[in-house]
């Protein structure tokens, strides 16, 4: 809330106005009342009014009273009622995708069907595992969280992950199994845990409703229609996400300790990718360059140091200082980059509506009320050449260091 | 690599808009990389009808014969398919990852591996080597990416549409191949009977609803730009400051490898 101080000239007008038909309506609480000891309070910031000219006025005689002084604009924040759920008649167990440690949009629309499928006696347990950085959960919907950490859980580990939610089966026994029916994870451990608890899982779940659910069936030309199973992978926009309560996340313990398994797939970890090769529109990580990026060659040594894939804005494609393919915005590509880092491009709105699906902006840019900057989460005001070369050195610093820890 | 015993699992696919007969996108792409590994000792299986003149496709590829169980549409492929590989002695399973008629839920690979107790590697992109009995394969990940794995075998193995893209399908061995039918025991699907099947209604489009009490909230929630608003703005400061912060924000989201 800002601290202005905001007049309202007609409401002082009518407070002093003795024959306005609301002038009753605009004169101040009271200034003095009977305190508990029985002293009388006075409150001297409440007497007298602010006049015409802007000057303080106390008018002693009496007669006169009146302006509302400082009007306050409403707070911003409002508090969303809390939903406690002290003794849950039953859990809905979520398992959130949890990309980059947050809840993605998907695991969101899910955490929403999960709330409607709880109702107003279930709880919605989400289990997440590994380390997270979400801090919303609250307001996502989760009424219970079940954080199962260690390095068991790192990396790719579909199988001990599923031996965890076996445990978390013969706990809670959760009415209902939600996961994200996405290649990013859900979708395979949704059907492997469905083969492990014998379960026929409900696939690409669009809509939940009265205990039937329908989903994509075959090559996406048919709907299965079906009672609603306890397991249920769902789509993108499944549900509406929760915005109108809070939960309590209220952490939750696994009683006992999760079996460790002898691993039959080992993770050998990620293999580097050419990052040219992969397509602008699936890309992760893009380093984006527009008319401000003045040393080309520069910026394709930056590129290849980040290990990002290159994007570009219209004016420095029309410059001929990047391909076609390249370009980023409403003609160009709409890309869904997780982080997306723009240097020397100013925001015009068609370039904005391509990168509306990306999470993290990094702007770099010399003005500093471009709107870019205002999309950005991070922002740096200074010349495009000399950061890119600074980013260069501190990414190869970097690198190296890891090389000599892992020697 | 081609003295690998391996078995690939083919469907009658649909084509997405006329919904014909066709063979199976992900399904040939698992042929497809069949063939890279075991050449013409490549294996294929199919549970269905053996008079399906759209299977012929998958031997146009280059294979002399294809295994069919026989079975009415509409019965359970999963328990004659598990029979049967328990006793063929393959080292490697390869199937599509979705079929693209019927339920297509994407559970048979999961529940082959389950029941014949074998590891599973989703999105199969490349095999690399194969060596002491054990497998080094690459998985595709979204956007683009790859994971190293290794597996022990035998393993069964779904393939997406990172796989190498099927060679086409020639018409004269497509003719001369043999599709070779074996009577097995048919087990009837319970789910068709309590669920339906319809032709896919378009999804409704998700309208922005705005949550406004005032006039004044609604119209500031209609004319506001797209800004995440609340951004970090660093001014002044020395281009190594700056860039030492990108590169923080760099290294908390995962993005430097
Ligand atoms: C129909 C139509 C469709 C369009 N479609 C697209 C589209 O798909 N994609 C697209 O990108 N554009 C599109 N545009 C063009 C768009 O309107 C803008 O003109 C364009 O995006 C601007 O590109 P820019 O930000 O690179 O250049 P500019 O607007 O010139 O911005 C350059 C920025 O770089 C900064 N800068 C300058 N020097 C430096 C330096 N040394 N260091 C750091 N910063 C510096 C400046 O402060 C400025 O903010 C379209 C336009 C129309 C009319």
């Amino acid at each position: 809330m800002s601290d202005i101080i905001r007049r309202d000239p007609r409401a002082e007008w009518i407070a002093r106005n003795r024959l306005h038909p609301l002038h009753a309506a605009m004169q101040k609480a009271e200034t003095s009342w009977m305190g508990p000891n029985g002293i009388v309070r006075k409150n001297p910031h409440a007497v007298g009014f602010i006049g015409p000219n802007g000057i303080k006025r106390i008018d002693r005689s009496g007669a006169q009273q009146g302006g509302s002084g400082k009007r306050t604009t409403a707070s911003a924040v409002v508090q969303l009622p809390l939903h406690v759920i002290e003794q849950p008649a039953f859990y809905i167990a979520v398992v959130p995708d949890m990309i980059g440690g947050r809840l993605s949009a998907h695991d969101k629309d899910l955490l929403g069907l999960a709330n409607k499928l709880a109702g107003s006696d279930g709880a919605v347990v989400a289990v997440v595992f590994g380390e997270y950085k979400e801090n919303a959960f609250d307001t996502a919907g989760v009424d219970r969280l079940l954080h199962l950490d260690g390095e068991l859980f790192d990396g790719y580990a579909p199988e001990q992950r599923i031996l965890a939610l076996g445990a978390v089966e013969s706990q809670l026994a959760p009415r209902h199994w939600l996961l994200p029916d996405s290649r990013t994870g859900g979708g395979e451990l949704g059907r492997r845990l469905a083969a492990k608890l014998g379960e026929r899982p409900a696939t690409r779940v669009w809509q939940v409703a009265e205990g039937q659910c329908i989903g994509r069936a075959g090559a996406g030309r048919e709907d299965l229609v079906r009672r609603a199973p306890r397991l249920i992978l769902a789509a993108v926009e499944c549900a509406e996400p929760v915005s109108d309560s809070r939960h309590e996340v209220r952490p939750l313990e696994l009683q006992g300790k999760i079996a460790r398994n002898l691993p039959r797939i080992e993770d050998l970890g990620a293999v580097a990718v050419d990052p040219a090769l992969i397509p602008m529109a699936e890309a992760e990580f893009i380093l984006s360059g527009g008319n401000g990026v003045k040393d080309w060659t520069l910026f394709h040594r930056a590129a290849v140091a980040l290990g990002a894939t290159e994007g570009a804005s219209r004016v420095a494609v029309d410059d001929g200082f990047m391909p076609r393919n390249r370009q980023v915005g409403a003609t160009g590509t709409w890309v869904t980059a997780r982080v997306y880092m723009a240097v020397g491009i100013s925001g015009a709105i068609q370039h904005l509506q391509g990168i509306g699906a990306c999470d993290k902006v990094v702007a770099v840019n010399m003005d500093p009320g471009c709107d870019m900057i205002k999309r950005a989460d991070l922002s740096v005001i200074g010349d495009s050449a000399a950061i890119l070369a600074a980013l260069i050195e501190r990414v190869a610093a970097y690198r190296q260091a890891g090389e000599r820890d892992a020697a | 690599m081609t003295d690998l015993n391996i078995i690939t699992l083919v469907s009658v696919g649909a084509h997405p808009t006329s919904g014909r007969a066709r063979r199976a996108e992900q399904d040939a792409r698992a042929v497809e990389l069949g063939l890279r590994l075991a050449g013409e000792r490549l294996q294929l299986l199919h549970a269905g009808d053996p008079r399906e003149e759209t299977l012929r496709a998958y031997l146009g590829m280059g294979l002399g014969e294809m295994a069919v169980l026989e079975q009415p549409p509409g019965a359970d492929a999963l328990p004659v398919l598990a029979d049967y590989l328990r006793h063929a002695g393959a080292q490697l399973v390869l199937t599509g990852s979705q079929a693209e008629t019927g339920e297509g839920s994407g559970m048979l690979p999961f529940l082959l591996a389950e029941q014949l107790g074998w590891p599973l590697v989703v999105g199969l992109a490349e095999v690399e080597k194969i060596e002491k009995g054990q497998a080094q394969v690459l998985q595709a990940l979204p956007r683009g990416q790859r994971r190293r794995l290794k597996v022990r075998l035998p393993f069964i193995a779904s393939v997406d549409n990172a796989a190498p893209a099927a060679r086409q399908s020639a018409f004269g061995p497509a003719r001369r191949g043999q599709l070779q039918a074996s009577e097995v025991a048919i087990v009837d699907d319970s789910l068709l009977a309590e669920a339906q099947l319809q032709a896919a209604r378009p999804r409704p489009k998700r309208l922005k609803v705005i949550k406004a009490k005032t006039g004044a909230e609604r119209m500031k929630a209609a004319t506001a730009k797209a800004s995440g608003g609340g951004g970090q703005v660093l001014k002044d400061v020395s281009a190594q400051a700056g860039a030492e912060a990108i590169f923080k924000l760099l290294v908390e989201e995962g993005v430097l490898r």
